[in-house]
């Protein structure tokens, strides 16, 4: 019986090893992807770094690629704006929600809530695009700037940072909840045991304990505001100038690239200009990335020092 | 029974889900006493110790019936407040958890979230119960590093220091030296031993030489059941049920 179950030993073991190496090979190919993208986008971005310094490209306002000025600063401007202004919206909501799941509802609702969280970090970004420019532009053009006694067009860096934030909330949502799923239940009944309130432990343990992990999904769902472009182009205004108020319009970067790349690039130097903007963006989400990884690697040692 | 009861469990039920862990568990527990309940994996030890503090609350699906008196107030009454309850037993679990942060906060910490804040009295406090637990000298240069840094057997004891620090009057270990090496555990066997002049001690432990060693009563469950109770010399030497003499002798577990 046993003999004939397996006619070709050989043929069986060398399937064995020969998927190991293409599935080593594959691994090895994905990542050369990220390092052939970033040397291509550096060897295409060395004429505008060879024109003007790193440190100018960065700090200068004026942005007149027919005269050959490249000033990145309105730019870098508008991305950080629109990105603080999504994450000063989305992170109470993120933590509050994740700690509610977690740490107070009950399971059933847990399981009916998480597929909402998922779908809504499926949607495509065109569709909440859309939904900034029919329901935001209008409420902000309409009551919030008036309320404040500003007129706005409604297109601005708040506009963009309301749109980027409900667009971060599902993934950071997610990531928190793993995070506190990883502190062990025994330390909840230690400090329940000690008479301490369910709040109480939320506060003193359960969040001391999270923190790293909820810093790390902060700083992922701040990359990926960082580097999302269609929504935010769509509500943000577009205006290359330093905006001064979450009323003003902005022009991020993302929405710089996607908005010129292919249609002015008989300008001299402008499609190296639009590259450089790549680099950076990438090498700004990269960190965060890192940073991050870092930060969850980090947790999951502690985890060991605490058990 | 010699002395008064301190925990009285009437006719005590609990499921989870469609599994009923526990049977019909009708049980005095005498005040200042250790009692040590045995019985093989799974047949309900930790959660009849668990239901003493309500410690099964958070646990979904759970469903509760009888009653658990402690010092005659039935804790199971909807009007009972639970933090109240609980502070009244300190509980050891399996392995140690320090909460994450200092020795000394890790003390400091029932104290301060029953709202004391005399700093000096939180000292104090401190130093008291961890010289209790036997732990002071070790740790009295250090006592505001990490707690996590401290050997598993020192855990434990932190961990015990911790639970008296808020006042209990009863003590509950889950095989609190399940973790631990043989040293550690005869520390914390000997902590036990002290701490019985003063408080209520009910111990989970799956090692007979160690309910031998500590017990006053033995409370035998198997299956879910309750099925011998009494002085531990008469349990552990003399069962009047087969299936303790049995499981004593190693024939089923």
């Amino acid at each position: 019986m046993i003999k004939n179950r397996t006619p070709f030993p050989g043929r069986r073991l060398f399937a064995d090893r020969f998927s190991e190496k293409i599935l080593h090979g594959v691994v090895i190919v994905s990542g050369l992807i990220l390092i052939l993208i970033t040397f291509a986008l550096y060897y295409r971005s060395r004429p505008v770094l060879a024109l003007q310094s790193f440190p100018s490209l960065l700090l200068s306002q004026g942005w007149h690629p027919s005269r050959g000025e490249f000033g990145f600063l309105p730019f870098i401007a508008g991305t950080l704006w629109v990105t603080g202004v999504a994450m000063v919206i989305a992170m109470p909501i993120c933590l509050l929600t994740s700690i509610y799941l977690v740490e107070y509802s009950s399971k059933t609702l847990r399981e009916w809530i998480n597929p909402f969280i998922d779908i809504l970090a499926g949607i495509p970004s065109v569709v909440y695009g859309i939904w900034g420019l029919l329901i935001i532009v209008p409420f902000i053009k309409g009551y919030l700037a008036p309320l404040f006694g500003i007129s706005s067009s409604g297109y601005c860096v708040l506009a963009g940072g309301m749109v980027l934030a409900v667009m971060v909330v599902p993934v950071v949502i997610h990531i928190s909840m793993e995070v506190l799923k990883t502190v062990p239940n025994e330390l909840r009944d230690a400090s329940m045991s000690l008479g301490a309130t369910k709040w109480q432990t939320v506060k003193h343990v359960v969040m001391r304990r999270a923190m790293p992990g909820i810093v790390a999904a902060m700083v992922l769902g701040l990359s990926r505001a960082f580097g999302e472009t269609i929504a935010v182009l769509m509500v943000v205004g577009n205006l290359a100038r330093v905006p001064k108020s979450v009323f003003d319009p902005g022009y991020p970067l993302p929405a710089l690239i996607a908005n010129n790349y292919g249609e002015m690039l008989s300008i001299p130097l402008y499609d190296s200009a639009l590259l450089f903007a790549a680099l950076l963006l990438l090498l700004v989400v990269l960190y965060f990335n890192i940073v991050s990884r870092m930060i969850l690697s980090g947790t999951r040692w502690s985890h060991y020092y605490y058990a | 029974m010699e002395s008064k009861a301190h925990i009285s469990i009437q006719n005590l039920n609990i499921y989870y889900g469609k599994d009923h862990a526990l049977k019909d568990i009708n049980v005095e527990i005498p005040k200042k006493k250790i009692t040590v309940i045995i019985g093989p994996s799974g047949c309900g030890k930790s959660t009849l110790l668990k239901s003493f503090n309500r410690l099964l609350d958070s646990v979904d699906n759970v469903k509760i019936t009888g009653k658990v008196l402690v010092d005659g107030e039935d804790i199971y009454d909807p009007k009972a407040e639970v933090t109240h309850i609980r502070k009244k037993m300190g509980l050891l679990s399996q392995k140690p958890y320090p909460l994450p942060m200092s020795i000394y906060d890790n003390i400091a910490y029932g104290p301060r979230i029953h709202e004391e804040r005399n700093k000096k009295k939180i000292d104090k406090i401190v130093e008291h119960f961890l010289r209790t637990a036997s732990l002071w000298d070790e740790v009295k240069d250090k006592l505001h590093s990490p707690a996590s840094q401290l050997s598993v057997g020192q855990q434990q004891r932190l961990c015990l220091a911790r639970g008296l620090a808020v006042g209990p009057e009863i003590i509950l270990g889950d095989e609190p030296t399940s973790a631990l090496d043989p040293r550690s555990s005869q520390n914390i066997e000997a902590r036990f031993q002290e701490l019985k002049q003063q408080y209520t001690i009910v111990v989970v432990t799956h090692i007979l030489r160690q309910a031998k060693r500590l017990a006053d009563y033995v409370l035998f469950l198997y299956g879910g059941r309750l099925i011998e109770y009494g002085p531990a010399h008469e349990v552990l030497e003399n069962p009047k049920e087969a299936m303790t003499k049995e499981y004593i002798q190693g024939v089923i577990s």
